[in-house]
């Protein structure tokens, strides 16, 4: 039996940086608001003493228990998608702040051409120049229109940063200054100082020193301690959900954060959902929490699964190519990270030191920054050297030609420890028809719902676009004067490992119904108090990190929220486009 | 040997005993400073008596005593197959002194070796290379954001019903059985060329399994021995943080505030888990 609870303004699903953003700003305007967070309950005490590289970076604590609940994938169409089994393979945020918790911390803003990608890539190559299959196309939003929501979220958040020499218009600086450098850091910023690119600092969300951020949330300074990807920060130096937004949320007494809620249902009734159908994990109990407007703020593959076990929006169909569900799935798998690395014969890098964020990068070979006249691809990418701070048992890496295991293996990979330095190129990627997200037929989880099932091939686009790169990253790399220099491999097709948690699109924003599920604030077309925050809303992925543009998404949500929650509608008009898919 | 010159840039001006005492510092100044300072003032302030806890005396050989594996010789292959993949030589200790075995077998007793928290439920595709989408040719060390925060083994979609543990169990006597077909001994009597053959048809796939391609087992057993080699000791591996030493690792620690500018490789005696959580 399903147990009625009382109606609130707002029920969140999901309580990372959008749904921790949307439960912060909606209770600040004096809405009641609850978020419901599968995962547990957790506080900065959780991780205190974490600094255990077998329990999370190899064991993967923090994420998602697959017994449950996991994807399946495929690279083609007509084959059997395979479950994603293993925390190895797949890797999927989980707790209260979600997977905003053990995030690195490298905050990019994205470029005027990837909002509108579409029409500057015709504007300056002509039509020709995107492939037909593939289905990129402008957010409906401009750059121009997103600052504001850039700069609130990199206040909230404490970044520490320094602007991109070639960047693009900022309305104010960075709140905090670049963290401390380091020499393989420093030997990257110089030497591509003098290979005449742009270089600078990655902006950080590893916090440079003490910060009050405007909702009166203090930050402490970074220790380079090395805890950060895999990781909660466990002195309060990573700027994250739980320092931040939750805590604002929790100070206007309108807003309860409800964990171990797993919710299986949006409910939907006659154009307007209702409320949420979820099942509390520690006793089994169905509860159904019903709202006057239903924020899916959950990951990717959740937002996406919610609505197609519940039936809302068209599902989106590739033999037909119509329907938006599932549509443009895009994300940064391997191929977008690939690179050179280099051993340097008599220099020592403290390389077990560091941080999620502490790295320098340039956007010389990013987005359409460089000329593609005469490149087989769109788009672009980030070079970076970040240093994380590796830990023993992942500090293996040895000049190619090594085997992989015995007494030689051992030998240069101890030599070599803290004798290797890795540049990779943060490429973008495209979206085509044939990849997306739709409803498994054959799987389920542990409530006998269908599992999502991903299919995904790379493309030529990927593979000409990874040899650019890893070209790239190889020069700056035998510039930094690294004695040897092993370029990574460009691989045939997608190998079914989803380590790097950005994944997006399959609720993609646009301006025209028929090609987009939500409008530029979010708000589903077609279900005016439904509305889908995330990474998820990305039609194409571009070629840097992720988060500064889901935390600045998530204002944008925000503010269509209250202005729904005033004066109701459509807060947009949809445009009917011609143009094919 | 010649891997062991420590290049021009060792660290020159700054002792451990300066380390420490610098450190010291930085660790008041978090507390004084600090938003979680109360709360972390216990976590960070080491009592001077836990110098006596040396980890020589709480590892011991206590810890040393199977929990998994039921039958000796099973633990013998895996010993010999261990310190095949990571073997003793003037760079420093093997697995079998590293106590890899036993931090295996703990491993396969635990959450990871019984697959707890992995997706098992059916219908399961044994033939995935048959089905056209198994992959092990990828190496995790060059692909992904994490890459440079993994294990450098390559990941092989895992399509079994089996767990963790009875892929062990199993992979181990095929090991054996391997041996004694193909080279005419049990496999720890085998010379040690031999032992590397033997494992090399696992690597390679040359070896029939049921239930799991023995890729699959291999990539596993070299993952496990690595995290053995260098995990920290708390799980049984990496005896006396003895990995740690050969990797001039020095643990976790609370922070490189103070060093992260440094030019020069810092040493440091390293500590472990227990030295950072106090007790």
């Amino acid at each position: 039996m399903v147990i009625k609870l009382d109606k609130v303004d707002v029920v969140v699903v999901g309580t990372g940086w959008a749904g921790g953003v949307v439960s912060a700003e909606l209770s600040k305007a004096g809405y009641k608001v609850v978020a419901l967070e599968r995962g547990k309950n957790v506080t900065r005490e959780d991780y205190i003493g974490v600094k255990d590289e077998l329990r999370y970076t190899d064991r993967y604590e923090m994420m998602q228990n697959l017994a449950s609940e996991t994807i399946t994938s495929r690279n083609y169409i007509d084959e059997t998608a395979l479950p994603v089994r293993t925390r190895k393979e797949v890797m999927v945020g989980t707790d209260l702040g979600g997977g905003s918790v053990h995030w690195a911390g490298a905050t990019y803003r994205w470029k005027p051409y990837d909002f509108e990608i579409r029409s500057k890539t015709i504007e300056r190559y002509g039509e020709k120049k995107i492939p037909a299959d593939m289905t990129i196309q402008d957010w409906g939003i401009t750059y121009d229109e997103m600052e504001p929501y850039y700069d609130r979220w990199e206040k909230t958040a404490g970044i520490s940063g320094e602007p991109d020499p070639i960047g693009d218009m900022r309305s104010s600086d960075y709140p905090n200054p670049p963290m401390k450098s380091s020499p393989a850091v420093n030997l990257f910023m110089e030497t591509t100082k003098k290979m005449g690119y742009h270089p600078y600092r990655v902006p950080s969300g590893n916090l440079s020193q003490p910060y009050t951020n405007p909702d009166g949330e203090k930050m402490n300074q970074c220790m380079f301690c090395s805890f950060c990807s895999h990781y909660g920060c466990d002195f309060g130096a990573k700027s994250d959900p739980l320092v931040t937004v939750l805590p604002t949320a929790m100070k206007t007494g309108n807003f309860e954060a409800r964990t171990g809620a797993y919710v299986r249902r949006v409910l939907y009734n006659d154009g307007k959902a209702t409320g949420v159908l979820y099942t509390d994990v520690m006793t089994g109990e169905e509860f159904e929490q019903p709202a006057d407007v239903v924020v899916l703020a959950a990951f990717t593959f959740t937002n996406n699964r919610l609505l197609l076990l519940s039936k809302i929006g068209q599902p989106y169909d590739p033999k037909t190519r119509t329907g938006v569900i599932g549509r443009n799935f895009n994300a940064q798998f391997n191929i977008t990270f690939l690179g050179a690395r280099g051993y340097f014969k008599d220099k020592k890098f403290n390389y077990y030191m560091g941080a999620g964020a502490l790295g320098a990068t340039l956007s010389d070979f990013a987005g359409d920054n460089f000329d593609h006249s005469n490149v087989d691809f769109i788009n672009g990418g980030g070079i970076e050297l970040r240093q994380y701070g590796d830990g023993a048992i992942a500090t293996n890496h040895v000049p190619k030609g090594t085997p992989g295991w015995g007494e030689e293996f051992k030998k240069n990979s101890v030599y070599y420890a803290n004798r290797s330095l890795v540049v990779w190129y943060t490429m973008a990627t495209m979206s085509y028809w044939h990849n997306f997200l739709d409803l498994d037929p054959m799987y389920t989880d542990s409530f006998n719902d269908p599992l999502l099932r991903v299919t995904y091939k790379y493309t030529d686009q990927d593979r000409n676009m990874a040899k650019f790169g890893i070209e790239k990253s190889r020069e700056i790399m035998e510039a930094m004067g690294a004695d040897i220099v092993d370029e990574d491999e460009v691989p045939e097709e997608f190998d079914h490992i989803y380590d790097g948690m950005h994944y997006a699109g399959g609720v993609i924003m646009g301006t025209d119904p028929a090609t987009s599920a939500v409008n530029n604030y979010l708000q589903m077309w077609d279900v005016n108090n439904l509305f889908v925050v995330g990474a998820s809303a990305f039609p194409q992925f571009a070629g840097h990190h992720p988060t500064a543009t889901v935390g600045a998404l998530a204002y944008r949500a925000s503010e269509g929220i209250v202005n729904y929650l005033k004066n109701g509608g459509q807060l947009v008009k949809g445009e009917q486009k011609s143009h094919s898919i | 040997m010649a891997d062991k010159s420590t290049g021009t840039n060792e660290k020159s001006g700054m002792s451990r005993r300066t380390f420490i005492k610098n450190s010291g510092l930085v660790a008041g100044g978090l507390v004084g400073g600090g938003l979680f300072g109360g709360l972390l003032t216990n976590q960070f302030q080491k009592k001077p008596e836990l110098a006596a806890f040396s980890d020589e005396k709480i590892s011991g050989g206590l810890q040393e005593a199977r929990v998994f594996i039921n039958r000796a010789e099973d633990f013998k292959i895996l010993s010999a197959a261990t310190e095949r993949l990571f073997p003793k030589d003037d760079v420093g200790p093997g697995a079998i002194e590293l106590g890899v075995p036993y931090f295996i077998d703990k491993q396969l007793a635990g959450e990871w070796g019984m697959n707890a928290k992995e997706y098992m439920k059916g219908p399961f595709i044994t033939n995935i290379q048959a089905a056209g989408n198994h992959n092990n040719s990828g190496n995790q060390d060059s692909q992904g954001p994490n890459a440079a925060t993994q294990v450098p083994t390559p990941t092989p979609r895992y399509q079994s019903i089996l767990n963790r543990g009875e892929i062990f169990t199993l992979g181990l006597r095929r090991i054996d059985q391997v041996s004694q077909e193909d080279f005419g001994a049990r496999f720890v009597d085998l010379a040690p060329e031999k032992q590397d053959e033997v494992l090399r048809m696992f690597e390679e796939d040359k070896v029939e399994l049921k239930g799991v391609g023995s890729s699959n087992f291999f990539y596993m057993l070299l993952q496990v021995t690595i995290e053995g080699a260098y995990a920290d000791p708390v799980y049984g591996g990496n005896k006396d943080m003895m990995g740690w030493k050969m990797k001039e690792y020095p643990g976790p620690r609370m922070s490189y505030l103070d060093t992260i500018e440094a030019e020069e490789f810092i040493v440091m005696e390293p500590e472990s888990l227990r030295n950072y959580q106090g007790h």
